[in-house]
């Protein structure tokens, strides 16, 4: 089984390869990829959850606009997150539940801020199961 | 390995590349680029030139698509790029100002030397430490409501010296005096000031970093002079911060919206971080009114670190603000896109300016620098990375013709953030810059990895090609021997 997700090295910044066995889960990956950037995932709990919904006009800002939202949570709640069901997908409209935990210093180390999701070679693949690649500026 | 670079640039001379319109089609004007012969090699590595040219497809771009010698991958633009467009039929493009939106840099000058602080560094580093919140997700000691994050999007740095943090005598040594014109509160959403308010006053993480440094060379001794700076060992300040969460949300959103006005406009380009809006559209005005709340968000920030940095000297050496001389030398903005006049092929024309990256350098008389500055030039500050030192030089005429009165910003990254963690650990590049006469205080180890010299381009082979291009002409080099880290 391929793994779910890979880092992805760039000069100045960072990014994700994340895999799935459908879109929704490529997605859910790509999040979970991009958290395990900022803390160690094995010290989150999963004790609270958040509800995103979003419209958007095709697949890649889709990707793009849900992690966003995923880092205004964390810089704005303070919230880290590990798990994602993601359960709407369509090419304009997304649903998803994020659990996690409020970032509590005696716990959690913060490893990396990250400033933004971008489109920079953002790649959303559909053969062979599903691929997504996502480039954030840190 | 075969210089691939080589077929392709055209040499002008030994520190300008061109690269040509007909190197992809689409590009409306050529690219240029300022390096010396061996910084090719890893600029076409790293892919950067493609980036330069894909800057050149812009509407309405003039003159060259520019690139600095610390150039470096970024995100639409390259880092280290510059790009002037006709205000007429021309765009503004949020990626050629970047996601910290009026990041940049302040340089503060004391009385005080090395031997009168070297026993207190730790102490003074400790005390800065505590003083000024940094981190990932770091917030601040002030607690903005909504309608004073309005106010500080409108005045800027003067909001902050009315609440008590610095004098009016900082604000005249800033750039834009620390308050851009046209912020528009309400261009900015909800989201950005929420992740704003809280972070108002904080250093961050990343590259941003708070040095205290010592000069090591002078190398213009009335220019220096000019700026308070007489004597090697004198000690300085540098502050290294930007617009935070608050800069990062406003670029996000419009990047967001310019996307879908790139549709509108029917605007075609090679790479989708390169949205934009023609600068006289809507989309384009609402974008630059919610950047340059940003970017007053960002001086008030710098302002704020400034005056608890005199605090915590205060307090660590026993001095008063008059006996510490701790005054501001000058503050630069290094992301942002401004309206500016500039002369393209002998006509004057008014242009909006993007600098990635890449530190406005206006020469002596300009009418837009402070009067102290105003016989030598408006003073450059480039701050190298936290082992090696850093810059104060010169804006010039050959700039204002040559670059839209730009030059270099920073050192320029030639390693990955990973690849930097992977070959060296924290606690190692703690005890090789203490070994250097460096104390450093982070509130992350692996941060410190990844920013340790070994990841830059040694910042002195940049401002070298700036001033043998006369871009901009040295005055001082300083080396750091206290830093704080995000």
């Amino acid at each position: 089984m391929k793994r779910e997700f890979e880092i992805l090295n760039h000069t100045a910044d960072v990014g994700i390869i994340a895999h799935g066995s459908n879109l929704n889960e490529a997605f859910a990956n790509a999040a979970k990829g991009m958290f395990s950037l900022i803390t160690e995932l094995d010290d989150v709990e999963e004790s609270e959850y958040r509800d995103t919904e979003l419209t958007a006009p095709d697949q890649e800002s889709l990707l793009v606009e849900w992690l966003n939202e995923l880092i205004y949570l964390f810089d704005v709640e303070n919230m880290l997150f590990k798990r994602f069901d993601i359960t709407q997908l369509s090419n304009t409209h997304l649903k998803a539940r994020s659990y996690g935990h409020k970032v509590d210093s005696s716990k959690h180390k913060l490893k990396m801020g990250i400033k933004a999701v971008t489109y920079h070679m953002l790649k959303i693949e559909k053969s062979d199961g599903c691929r997504v690649q996502v480039l954030f500026d840190i | 390995m075969t210089a691939q670079w080589r077929g392709i640039l055209k040499k002008i001379d030994n520190y300008r590349w061109e690269i040509p319109t007909g190197y992809k089609a689409g590009m409306s004007v050529p690219g240029l680029i300022f390096a010396s012969e061996d910084m090719l090699g890893k600029i076409w590595e790293d892919q950067a030139f493609e980036q330069v040219a894909n800057v050149a497809f812009l509407p309405g771009i003039v003159g060259y698509s520019l690139a600095m010698p610390d150039i470096h991958y970024g995100y639409g633009f390259a880092i280290g790029g510059v790009a002037g467009t006709r205000l007429e039929n021309g765009v503004v493009s949020p990626g050629g100002v970047g996601f910290d939106i009026n990041c940049g840099v302040r340089l503060l000058r004391t009385n005080l030397t090395e031997e009168e602080v070297r026993p207190k560094i730790k102490q003074l580093v400790a005390e800065l430490y505590s003083a000024i919140p940094s981190g990932v997700g770091s917030t601040g000691k002030l607690r903005v409501t909504e309608k004073e994050l309005d106010e500080v999007m409108v005045k800027g740095s003067r909001w902050a010296v009315e609440k008590g943090f610095g004098d009016a005598e900082d604000i005249i040594v800033t750039e834009e005096s620390g308050c851009m014109k046209g912020a528009d509160p309400d261009k900015v959403s909800k989201k950005a000031k929420q992740r704003g308010i809280p972070q108002l006053g904080t250093l961050g993480s990343g590259n941003h970093f708070l040095e205290i440094a010592v000069v090591k060379e002078i190398y213009n001794r009335d220019a220096a002079r000019v700026m308070g700076i007489n004597e090697v060992g004198q000690v300085l300040v540098w502050v290294h911060t930007g617009s935070r969460g608050f800069g990062h949300q406003v670029c996000t959103d419009y990047l967001a919206l310019l996307g879908q006005a790139v549709k509108k406009y029917g605007i075609s380009l090679p790479d989708r971080q390169l949205a934009c809006a023609p600068v006289q559209s809507t989309e384009g005005k609402d974008y630059l009114a919610a950047m340059a709340g940003a970017a007053n968000y960002a001086w008030t920030n710098r302002q704020c670190i400034t005056h608890w940095t005199r605090e915590a000297f205060m307090k660590v050496l026993g001095k008063s603000r008059k006996e510490l001389g701790l005054e501001q030398i000058y503050d630069v903005a290094h992301n942002i896109a401004k309206i500016e006049q500039h002369t393209v092929n002998g006509k004057k024309s008014t242009l909006c300016i993007h600098r990635k990256g890449a530190t406005r350098a206006f020469p002596a008389n300009h009418p837009d620098i402070p009067p102290i500055y105003r016989d030598i030039g408006q003073p450059v500050l480039i701050p190298g990375d936290m082992g090696r030192c850093s810059y104060v030089a010169l804006g010039t005429e050959t700039a204002m013709k040559e670059t839209f009165g730009s030059t270099c910003h920073g050192a320029g990254r030639v390693q990955s953030r990973s690849a930097a963690k992977r070959s060296l650990r924290g606690a190692d590049v703690v005890q090789a810059l203490a070994d250097r006469g460096i104390t450093v205080k982070a509130s992350s180890m692996g941060s410190l990895a990844e920013e340790a010299s070994e990841a830059y381009k040694d910042v002195s082979s940049v401002v070298d090609v700036t001033h043998k291009a006369g871009i901009s002409l040295k005055v001082i080099k300083s080396v750091p021997i206290g830093v704080i880290k995000g």
